[in-house]
């Protein structure tokens, strides 16, 4: 057993609004740059539709994500080793920015400039390629906005799958949910696999998944990799880059920044403890609809004293072992299991896990149309189908989201019994496996969400760095730098022309030894 | 004068170009690795053709340059020994050099205009872009163009005459570029070319071509580091 941890995180999609704050604060902080323009690390989609990139779920085309061959073994989609590289001159399985859509911007200097005239000025669209008027904006980021463009057309939408789709383009029968999207950070991550220079990796103390701008040579075959598209080559730098988990808040014990300025409270980040031996075998797993539950036996429990003497053998920080003991995303992952990974499918462990959406039920129940199954309304006949959500989140299997819908409910139902009716009713909770005290939790965490509550992120340990030195050093090392490191040509190691490591003391170092174990 | 310029391009000019490209390469990765990339711009415009016309490029021009490598520079000794005579080899060369030239050259062709026409691409171009491309083209052009000329005098000598300067140069021979003062101007451009863009690869993208990323096959899937 090699016991990791990740800083893994939970979108309750029950409560997303769809007003894209991560979107653009993530956007302000991180791709605000020309290269990346169409790049968001961070968006959020209406969901039936086809996304963005356009049909990034349809892997027949975009060929993201792991399969499983005849002989148990899993490789990339795009191909093995020796087929990765065959197409290293042109990759054939890579959305294109028309796939994502033309960067523009406005003429807005026009409508100060503008001479008189008839009519209002208006801001005409440039391109961010080429600089050159657009005529008409064919696509953008958030085309399909609450349901924009025809049904036809979102319909294409590979959720869909096995749901009698044409009624839900009736206007009484149509449904929509949002869907915020960044990189899940997996266990067992695709772009990771399929970089031919090994510059992507996983970082080992809190598993956030990051490219080596250094080491990337832009071959373009992570795009391809990644089934979620979270990838984005910039065409500016030559050099693909992606979600970084804001790991610099991370580190110091922040929420990333999408988390932190979610209006709706929806994004919890916590530590999960896992098995590094099972991941191979858990992705390995022969039938798609096993996979969300082999994902499950990947963690591990924080509070068995087993696994906590085995985390302290093997060198997890006690204030990581404590982390994960309160940590929101164990707990709605693991111990109410309201909580699944995007597409298990995709075979790539996903860390990024999202609690259904419920609201639209209970409306139409009470107005009489949904038949109520005892205290709550009966999850089958959901405006949204079970289906759709079960082929975004647990490969088609249904009955782990009724189970999380049901208990969604029945939280709904006590906690108004309690707050409204003044009644404790625990019969509604023994329909569906819940205590008073498990329920009264789940509702501090999921409706209260406190801040502390969602966020539960310890800090860094400078003990993981078995060969840093003292503060003193790490702080005056590179005096003024261009953020290159000590060195100009960039990299912590001495250099051919003489010049010595800055961050490190030759003499009198001041070691800082492991402690805490 | 003209023995001058000879002896300073053919003579001088290869240990020039050679330096540049070795000690540059090495400086830019050392120094810059940032700037290290394939700078490919299928992102921006990505239609069949593209990828078509990207294969054929990349595939004839390494041929071009193994073929390269190995006709002029394998010892003749080597070839004869083994009962093939100069002129046969050089109607060998002559045979695959054309068609992986021509390969090279449908391929090119394509991105070449692409380069200059396509308005993302050429807007997101920078001269060393542009200018190593159209080099690269002209260079290929030159290559093909020799053909011709081989055509007038299949007996091999004057590829001997181009292996021995390629001999000499990369053994330090000191009177190498004598080799070469007599052969066809078309042959003389085509090798200033080349070190032309010896001298510019370290400025250009072209740096990629050391980025064989020959330990993919080996490694395991998986990356994780450690703090």
């Amino acid at each position: 057993m090699r016991i990791r941890a990740q800083i893994g995180k939970v979108l309750n999609l029950d409560k997303c609004i769809g007003c894209h704050t991560c979107s653009v604060t993530c956007k302000n902080v991180w791709t605000s740059r020309e290269g990346m323009e169409y790049a968001w690390f961070n968006n959020v989609e209406t969901k039936p539709g086809v996304g963005y990139p356009k049909e990034w779920e349809n892997q027949e085309r975009w060929k993201g994500g792991w399969k499983r061959l005849d002989d148990g073994q899993i490789q990339p989609r795009i191909g093995g080793r020796w087929r990765v590289l065959a197409n290293i001159f042109a990759n054939p399985d890579m959305p294109a920015i028309d796939d994502y859509y033309e960067p523009f911007d406005f003429d807005y200097a026009h409508l100060q400039k503008a001479g008189d005239s008839k009519t209002m000025p208006t801001a005409r669209p440039r391109s961010l390629l080429t600089g050159k008027r657009m005529e008409k904006i064919e696509w953008g980021p958030n085309w399909e906005e609450i349901l924009g463009t025809e049904f036809k057309h979102r319909s294409k939408d590979y959720n869909f799958e096995g749901v009698q789709k044409e009624i839900y383009g009736q206007f009484e029968n149509t449904f929509m949910m949002y869907l915020p999207r960044l990189c899940e950070h997996c266990l067992n991550p695709t772009c990771v696999a399929s970089c031919p220079s090994g510059a992507i990796y996983k970082r080992e103390e809190d598993g956030i998944v990051l490219i080596d701008q250094d080491k990337c040579r832009g071959w373009r075959m992570c795009v391809s990799g990644c089934p979620y598209k979270k990838i984005y080559y910039n065409w500016k730098s030559g050099k693909s880059e992606k979600c970084t988990f804001c790991y610099p808040r991370i580190e110091v014990g922040q929420p990333t920044v999408c988390s932190e300025t979610c209006v709706g409270r929806i994004r919890y980040l916590g530590v999960m403890l896992y098995d590094a031996d099972r991941i191979e075998e858990a992705a390995s797993t022969p039938n798609e609809q096993d996979l969300y539950e082999a994902q499950l036996n990947v963690f591990l429990d924080p509070n068995d004293p087993e696994i906590i003497a085995e985390a302290r053998r093997q060198g997890i920080p006690d204030d990581w072992l404590e982390a994960a003991q309160q940590s929101p995303v164990y707990k709605m992952a693991m111990e109410w299991k309201v909580a699944f990974p995007l597409h298990p499918e995709y075979r790539t462990l996903p860390m990024v896990w999202y609690a259904p959406p419920l609201s639209p039920i209970q409306s139409a129940a009470e107005s009489g149309r949904i038949g109520y199954n005892g205290a709550i309304p009966d999850v089958d006949q959901l405006r949204i189908p079970v289906r759709y959500l079960a082929n975004l989140l647990t490969a088609g299997e249904e009955e782990p989201i009724t189970h999380a819908l049901e208990r969604m409910l029945a939280m709904r139902a006590f906690m108004r019994g309690r707050n409204v009716d003044g009644v404790e009713n625990t019969e509604v909770l023994e329909r569906v496996g819940l205590t008073v005290e498990m329920v009264e939790e789940m509702f501090r965490y999921m409706a209260i969400a406190d801040y502390e509550d969602r966020f539960v992120i310890p800090t860094n340990k400078r003990e993981y760095a078995h060969s840093m030195y003292d503060g003193q050093t790490e702080r005056g090392g590179c005096g003024f730098s261009f953020g290159s490191g000590c060195n100009a040509g960039g990299g912590d190691d001495a250099d051919v022309f003489g010049g010595k490591p800055n961050n490190k003391r030759q003499f009198f170092a001041v070691r800082v030894d492991k402690v805490g174990n | 004068m003209e023995t001058y310029i000879n002896q300073l391009i053919f003579g001088v000019g290869p240990y020039l170009a050679g330096t540049i490209f070795l000690l540059g390469s090495f400086l830019r990765y050392e120094r810059g690795q940032y700037t290290w990339r394939a700078m490919s711009s299928q992102t921006l415009s990505n239609p069949p053709a593209f990828r078509w016309a990207s294969i054929a490029f990349h595939v004839g021009i390494l041929l071009l340059f193994f073929g390269h490598l190995f006709g002029l520079l394998t010892p003749t000794v080597v070839y004869t020994s083994v009962g093939l005579s100069p002129g046969a080899k050089q109607i060998m060369a002559m045979v695959a050099g054309g068609l992986f030239g021509l390969l090279c050259f449908v391929g090119l062709t394509y991105l070449v205009f692409r380069r200059l026409f396509n308005a993302r691409v050429r807007a997101n171009s920078s001269s060393m872009d542009t200018f190593i491309i159209c080099l690269i083209y002209l260079q290929l052009i030159t290559g093909l163009s020799t053909l011709f000329v081989s055509m007038d005098h299949l007996d091999g000598a004057v590829m001997l005459d181009l292996a021995h300067w390629a001999q000499g140069i990369v053994t330090f021979q000191a009177g190498a570029w004598q080799y070469i003062v007599d052969v066809h101007w078309i042959y003389k451009l085509h090798i200033f070319l080349g070190l032309l863009m010896f001298t510019a690869f370290p400025f250009s993208r072209l740096v990629h071509i050391w980025s064989w990323p020959v330990e993919y096959v080996a490694r395991r899937y998986q990356i994780v580091r450690p703090q």
